[in-house]
């Protein structure tokens, strides 16, 4: 016999929407969201009052109007009478540029300083710690005026490089040229070119891709996947008769002769930097904006990479090593498959926040007049049209995008390789 | 079976360890010649530090500190050194030095940031160094916050007193309040009070007093500030404000109440995509727009308003992560002792999760006051606005390598020691198991 009664039955009151933490989350979460649109509101009217009182009411016609402004470097072709539409796409493709680059360095010389920052000789360790605080300690874009100094003020002017005893004269083997108005490096031509494939035609997001570089990278991908066959060949035989062929000519071969071929096809050559009359003309144009911006981008966050390297390998504990050397593994496979992955784990998603950090830092390249998408929409654009508010969102938009984008891919690669736990 | 024909019966003289092992050797031998990698190693290093100091000894010593331009300091070099290469020229820093860290400040009130500089460290002190100094210094730092404004804009100290006086008011409505009526009812009214005060009453109250009892010092306009001044007041203004709005935004984020929850989500994900020179834009540029027509307030107040935004959503994060770094423990400790949220994250949480995010708190510290150099950008003279200024000045045009070395060793010093603060508080704080 069950003499469960039932609770007695409490009629609401208005006082328990304060005091009975049933009800008093959601009071709570009206208040807050109630305060927040009363917050847009009032922001919102605000500016629409403003903005009629300037007469300036939001709308993004003039993107379809003339830029009239000139971008040195750049990737796709532009002429100050394209669109400013046309000229906020070379600056957010000049962005890329910078990142990618600055990237790739950045990793380099982190991994390098960090590994050395480990290194049992107490000499390198001390200079690469001097190096890390050094670099940690001040201002990135401190270090991106005084780069573009260096390179403006202590360079050789193109003058320097003429005459019969010049007074500088072109590095690596006369290709490359190094002088106070930028880099000149040798550029890839190809004398029986396939040609150019041009997309959106006219509109202001043309663009052309070259039929060489696509051949290249399908002779290429063929190549790599020719080349993962012969290994897969190379395993299956090893694991039925237990010898390993021998494969390391079929692999070269493979690699080098298809590309070769094609690269004699298509009669590729160099075209190296010339001096004529005042200036360097042929091959392609580093500016000194650029250089300044890359080195100083990438030497900056080299020294935060280094910290993260340092810390992922120190966070493995030496029983790993030990336990791998125990199961009988040889040194390098010990570090293949036991170090490096748990390292990389603790590595990678700071490594991720500090491309972005120099993704972000980038627009620092104001300072010193490389045309990115801060320069372009958010500096030349904006203070010709005067749409301050709409170059400002949209600007902020751009870079919300590629941030959030690489947090996307660092959340999915948080996903893979999470440890999985009891 | 005793006929053991050989043991030995005394100790054999202990001998010194070879020279080889010990001492400055064996130390060379262990650390800088260990194998024949490391020797090579070891000899690049020392070739390349020769080369860098060879350069820099004496680029620094023999150098010129009194000229009024650059070519008057090559025509002493000349004289001196028969070149002009290889010597630093300081008098560039000998002449603009007080500009580079005041800025357009009027010179003869100095002593009012260098006052506010010192007041500040002195109120610094106990939260610093807790147990060396005594507590009653807190009063100081309680009071610093309106002390400050008032010795770097000058003007009548009315407005800091009635600022302050605005949280005397809130803390009597709510502790009278909170007594007779409830708690939440108080903390509300309270603040009530303190919004209605600043915004309404304090205007007139300022003006009556300070026309019955005009007490005040000489204002300074925004725009004579600059110099290392404005990046160490903007860098204490962010970091301090930061540090509780980043504490209320991680607790947000963590929280149950999923409006409030996204609501810090969204901010704080916003404020990390976006570049600080766009919310620096922003301030100079659109957050006129965004208030009510007619408001124009100061340019450093709303860079000071953006840099904190910008500092709280990252503070925010590193505290979520000491937040989530605690054992679920703690928190159900702290249920089962009947403690209120509120008290659970004033005795319980906040304290463990403050102290797991220490590096990352003054990491994010020290980048916050690197950033303020950004201002550069959007107009201000900081010192790098300085720089470029002085770069553009006919007396020292081309000259870069000096100004840029004394910059770099200003934000060096306090950078680097907020890093090393943050080491040896870690190493106080540190009750683990060793």
């Amino acid at each position: 016999m069950t003499t469960l009664t039932d609770p007695p039955k409490e009629h609401f009151r208005l006082s328990m929407l304060l005091y009975d933490t049933r009800y008093r989350s959601a009071t709570i979460q009206v208040i807050a969201l109630m305060g927040f649109m009363l917050l847009a509101a009032w922001l919102l009217s605000n500016t629409i009052q403003n903005l009629e009182a300037l007469g300036k009411p939001v709308e993004f016609g003039f993107f379809s109007e003339p830029a009239s402004y000139d971008i040195n470097q750049r990737l796709l072709e532009y002429d100050s009478r394209d669109s400013h539409l046309r000229a906020a796409l070379i600056g957010l493709l000049n962005t890329l540029v910078v990142a990618v680059l600055g990237c790739i360095t950045a990793t380099v010389i982190g991994v390098l300083v960090g590994v050395l920052r480990l290194s049992s000789n107490w000499l390198v360790s001390k200079i690469m710690t001097v190096y890390v605080e050094m670099f940690r300690n001040v201002p990135v874009l401190l270090w991106i005026v005084f780069a573009m100094a260096i390179l403006i003020e202590s360079l050789p002017a193109p003058r320097a490089f003429r005459g019969e005893d010049p007074a500088a004269t072109m590095d690596l083997f006369n290709t490359v040229a190094v002088t106070n108005r930028g880099v000149y490096i040798p550029e890839a031509l190809f004398s029986r070119s396939l040609g150019d494939i041009h997309f959106f035609g006219d509109s202001a997001l043309r663009f052309d891709v070259s039929l060489d570089l696509i051949a290249i990278i399908v002779v290429l991908a063929g190549s790599i996947f020719a080349m993962r066959k012969v290994i897969a060949w190379a395993n299956r035989t090893q694991e039925q008769t237990g010898d390993r062929p021998k494969t390391w000519h079929i692999l070269l071969g493979l690699f080098f002769v298809p590309m070769l071929t094609l690269l004699v096809a298509l009669g590729f050559h160099l075209g190296y930097p010339e001096l004529k009359g005042f200036n360097f003309t042929g091959g392609t144009h580093m500016r000194n904006s650029l250089i300044a911006l890359w080195l100083a981008l990438s030497l900056y966050t080299a020294a935060f990479i280094a910290e993260i390297v340092r810390g992922g390998i120190l966070a493995i504990s030496h029983g790993q090593t030990e336990a791998a050397a125990a199961l009988g593994l040889r040194q390098g496979r010990i570090m293949r498959l036991v170090i490096l992955p748990q390292a990389l784990r603790v590595i990678i998603p700071p490594m991720i926040s500090n491309y972005l950090n120099l993704t972000k830092n980038s627009s620092l390249a104001i300072a010193v007049g490389y045309m990115d998408i801060t320069g372009t929409l958010g500096g030349i654009t904006m203070n010709q049209t005067g749409r301050e508010l709409e170059c400002v969102l949209l600007l902020m938009l751009v870079y919300l995008c590629i941030s959030l984008s690489i947090s996307a891919v660092m959340n999915w690669y948080n996903e893979r390789v999470k440890l999985v736990e009891r | 079976m005793s006929d053991v024909s050989f043991v030995r019966t005394e100790m054999l003289q202990e001998q010194t360890p070879p020279a080889s092992e010990v001492g400055i050797i064996g130390w060379v031998r262990h650390n800088l010649f260990s194998g024949w990698f490391n020797s090579i190693l070891t000899l690049i290093s020392l070739y390349a530090i020769y080369y860098v100091l060879s350069g820099i000894v004496p680029w620094i010593f023999q150098s010129v500190w009194n000229a009024n331009s650059l070519t008057e300091c090559r025509e002493i070099m000349m004289a001196t050194w028969g070149s002009t290469h290889g010597h630093a020229c300081w008098a560039v820093i000998n002449d603009r030095w007080l500009q580079m860290l005041f800025g357009f400040y009027p010179d003869h009130l100095y002593w009012r940031p260098i006052l506010a500089l010192v007041l500040l460290l002195i109120a610094l002190a106990p939260i610093l160094y807790s147990e060396r100094v005594p507590s009653k210094l807190l009063y100081l730092t309680a009071a610093y916050p309106f002390l400050m404004p008032f010795l770097m804009w000058g003007g009548t100290i009315w407005g800091p007193i009635s600022a302050a006086l605005g949280f005397v008011i809130g803390w009597g409505v709510y502790t009278v309040l909170s007594k007779q009526l409830s708690g939440l009812l108080g903390l509300v009214l309270g603040v009530l009070a303190t919004v209605i005060w600043w915004l309404v009453l304090s205007g007139y109250v300022v003006g009556a007093m300070d026309s019955i009892l005009p007490i005040g010092i000489e204002a300074v306009q925004s725009r004579q500030f600059g110099g290392f001044m404005l990046a160490i007041l903007l860098g204490v203004v962010a970091i301090g404000v930061s540090l509780p709005i980043g504490i209320v935004l991680a607790l947000g984020r963590q929280s149950d109440l999923l409006i409030v929850k996204y609501l810090c989500v969204g901010f704080i994900e916003f404020i990390r995509g976006v570049p600080l020179i766009t919310l620096l834009f922003v301030a100079s540029l659109l957050l006129n727009l965004f208030l009510p027509p007619g408001t124009n307030f100061d340019i450093i107040l709303r860079v000071m308003i953006m840099m904190t935004l910008f500092s709280a959503a990252y503070m925010a994060e590193v505290i979520r992560g000491g937040l989530a770094a605690l054992p679920r423990g703690q928190y159900e400790g702290a249920d089962s002792l009947g403690l209120n949220y509120w008290q659970a994250q004033r005795l319980i949480i906040m304290p463990q999760a403050l102290k797991i995010s220490i590096p990352g708190i003054v990491s994010t510290f020290i980048g916050i006051f690197k950033d303020t150099t950004l201002v550069s950008i959007i107009g201000l003279f900081d010192v790098i606005g300085l720089s470029s200024a002085i770069r553009a000045d006919t007396a020292w045009n081309g000259i870069y390598w000096e100004l840029f070395a004394f910059i770099g060793a200003l934000f060096f010093v306090v950078c680097f020691s907020m890093s090393r603060y943050s080491m040896y508080l870690e190493r106080k704080l540190q009750t683990g198991h060793r």
